[in-house]
């Protein structure tokens, strides 16, 4: 599990202007964690993911990903090293569909050299394309046109999307936000299940708590564009400062010490 | 999922053509040379639409093709078709890949009239330039082949019809690749295929080139069937916007799309020019209106629909 940190941040800053979105960032990641972060509207949750998966320019600081520099790559490069993300606003192929849309990442992933010049109804893609729907379970929306799925599969399909390139660590930016909380936990649970099976670390953002102590081994709290605090969900969710300036005072921390791995 | 007949549709056509050719009268084998060459043009419009560009000057490859051929023919005496083609394609993917780096890093209006601009330079180099021809251009001597000089113009049209049928199967093959997939994808979400590891500027810069090469090839086959190349008629603003008229008119969805597009188009504006010579562009105008409002997906949504409709 541990050794070397897969992902590495040092010193990291960025600025708007006279907005500080990311003070000092440290953070060492090992592979196999899955780790949540957390914090109130505009503490800087999306910029970190941002600048770790190319789609801004750190203001200065140090991003390795497996010893490598990737500071300031550009998203392509970025992925073609082995990471990958969502966004908190689903990205897919609006107009084709379910089908289509991973067919098509399946593709281009695979586009090195002449095989981009394949056609893209290939066996082995077709075959996988199957497999890939199947473990998300969104295989019964194989034919629906991606712009009218429901948030939830929408969701789905965007983080199987995101896995097509195989990346060694993945960072979700919500993953739930959009969903009812009644699906929460089952969307989660595909998600995990499927991510589980291919050794991936995962990075998520969160704003349910409940979900957070659910399925993480570390929680990373933002406020204000610094990291105040970086523990396992036990102590992180008790801590004085994650309770002013994240949860908020009446999060109920008694009923779901007990209670929180059982059910669901 | 149904299965795709469009090459052997093509085939059967290039057949047919290709034969009948032979028993029609002249009139409308220039009509259909005149269709089937801008028809290239229109190809390549179509693979750019569906990346969701429109480019408003492509009649600046149509003018280079065109001019290579007379340039080729006035200086140096070269009239072999082939070799025509072949230097209108090469000058034009040589032009397209320079301005590619720079049109790649534009999107909708702005990718469109930064291609108008870059045609309206051609345009004021040729009309200024006597030696290039000015307002008047070139008349261009009647092509060769491989060193037969056949009579009439029967060799020409089997040529056009033989390259149009090549590069519509090429295309169809292109649309199936990963890389004609990136069409599509590219206007659904450049994020997404970012994010997929591929360079969208990249996506778009062979795109462009290659509309780039087929409506060079329109250029220099149009110029070699009339005979003559002027910059009104073929670099001119209008000419681009009569590209993009056409491929409005024939639809996105097949690419045997821009040849029935091409050639109605042609047939509609002579006879609408034989009916009313003073208001044919009324007839045109309308035709389009009436295509953008009734037949969104174009002249080839009616032979989809009868094509579904047999099946
Ligand atoms: N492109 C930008 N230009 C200017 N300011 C920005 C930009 N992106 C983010 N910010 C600012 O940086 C701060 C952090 O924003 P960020 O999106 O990272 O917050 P967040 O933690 O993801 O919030 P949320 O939970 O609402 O998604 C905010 O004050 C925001 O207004
Ligand atoms: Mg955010």
């Amino acid at each position: 599990m541990s050794g070397d940190p897969i992902l590495q941040v040092i010193d990291l800053q960025k600025t708007f202007g006279a907005v500080v979105a990311a003070k000092d960032i440290n953070i060492d990641v090992s592979t196999g964690e899955v780790i949540g972060i957390i914090g109130a509207n505009g503490a800087g949750k999306t910029t970190f993911v941002n600048m770790v998966t190319g789609y801004l320019k750190p203001s200065s600081g140090t991003i390795r990903f497996e010893g490598r520099d990737i500071t300031g790559k550009p998203p392509r490069l970025v992925t073609q090293t082995g990471i990958s993300r969502s966004f908190q606003v689903s990205q897919v192929f609006t107009s084709m569909t379910v089908y289509d849309n991973l067919l098509t990442a399946l593709a281009i992933t695979d586009s090195r050299g002449f095989n981009a010049l394949r056609p893209i109804q290939r066996p082995d893609l077709t075959r996988r394309c199957e497999e890939t729907l199947v473990r998300y379970q969104i295989d019964q929306y194989h034919d629906s046109e991606a712009s009218t799925l429901p948030q939830g599969v929408r969701k789905l399909l965007d983080i199987a999307m995101a896995m097509v390139s195989k990346p060694r660590i993945l960072l979700l930016d919500e993953p739930t936000s959009g969903v009812s909380a009644e699906e929460k936990f089952n969307i989660m649970d595909i998600i995990m299940g499927a991510l589980k099976a291919d050794q991936v670390t995962v990075l998520f953002i969160e704003h349910d708590m409940e979900i957070v102590e659910r399925y993480v081994s570390r929680v990373v709290a933002f406020y204000q564009g610094e990291v105040i605090c970086d523990k396992p969900p036990e102590e992180a969710l008790i801590d004085s400062r994650v309770r002013e300036f994240v949860i908020g005072e009446e999060y109920p921390l008694e009923v779901r010490e007990a209670g929180s791995h059982a059910d669901h | 999922m149904s299965r795709d007949r469009t090459i052997p549709g093509l085939t059967v056509a290039l057949a047919v053509c290709a034969i009948g050719g032979y028993f029609i009268p002249d009139w409308l084998m220039n009509q259909m040379m005149f269709g089937f060459a801008r028809a290239l043009a229109i190809l390549g419009l179509l693979v750019l639409w569906r990346t969701g560009l429109v480019s408003f000057g492509h009649a600046l490859y149509f003018g280079l093709g065109a001019y290579a051929v007379a340039l080729l023919d006035i200086n140096l005496g070269i009239s072999d078709a082939f070799v025509r083609l072949g230097v209108a394609m090469l000058v034009t993917g040589g032009v397209g890949t320079l301005l590619g780096f720079i049109l790649r890093n534009y999107r909708d209006i702005f990718f469109a009239m930064l291609s108008l601009a870059f045609s309206m330079v051609l345009y004021g180099i040729l009309v200024k330039t006597e030696a290039l021809g000015s307002t008047d251009g070139f008349t261009v001597s009647p092509p060769t082949f491989l060193s037969a000089a056949p009579e009439g113009k029967y060799p020409l049209f089997v040529l056009i019809c033989v390259f149009g049928w090549l590069a519509a199967v090429l295309v169809q093959g292109y649309l199936r690749s990963t890389l004609g997939r990136l069409t599509t994808a590219v206007r659904d979400n450049e994020i997404r295929v970012e994010y997929l590891g591929y360079s969208v500027a990249r996506a778009i810069h062979i795109k462009y080139v290659m509309s780039a090469v087929l409506t060079g090839a329109a250029g220099a086959l149009t110029a070699m069937a009339l005979g003559q190349v002027d910059p009104d008629s073929m670099v001119n603003w209008t000419a681009s916007g009569e590209l993009v008229f056409v491929t409005i008119l024939s639809g996105p969805g097949s690419v045997a799309a821009p040849f029935i597009g091409s050639l109605i188009f042609e047939l509609l504006r002579t006879y609408a020019f034989e009916l009313v010579p003073h208001a044919w562009q009324m007839i045109v105008g309308g035709t389009l209106l009436a295509v953008i409002f009734f037949l969104p997906g174009g002249i080839w949504s009616l032979f989809a629909r009868a094509l579904k409709a047999d099946k």
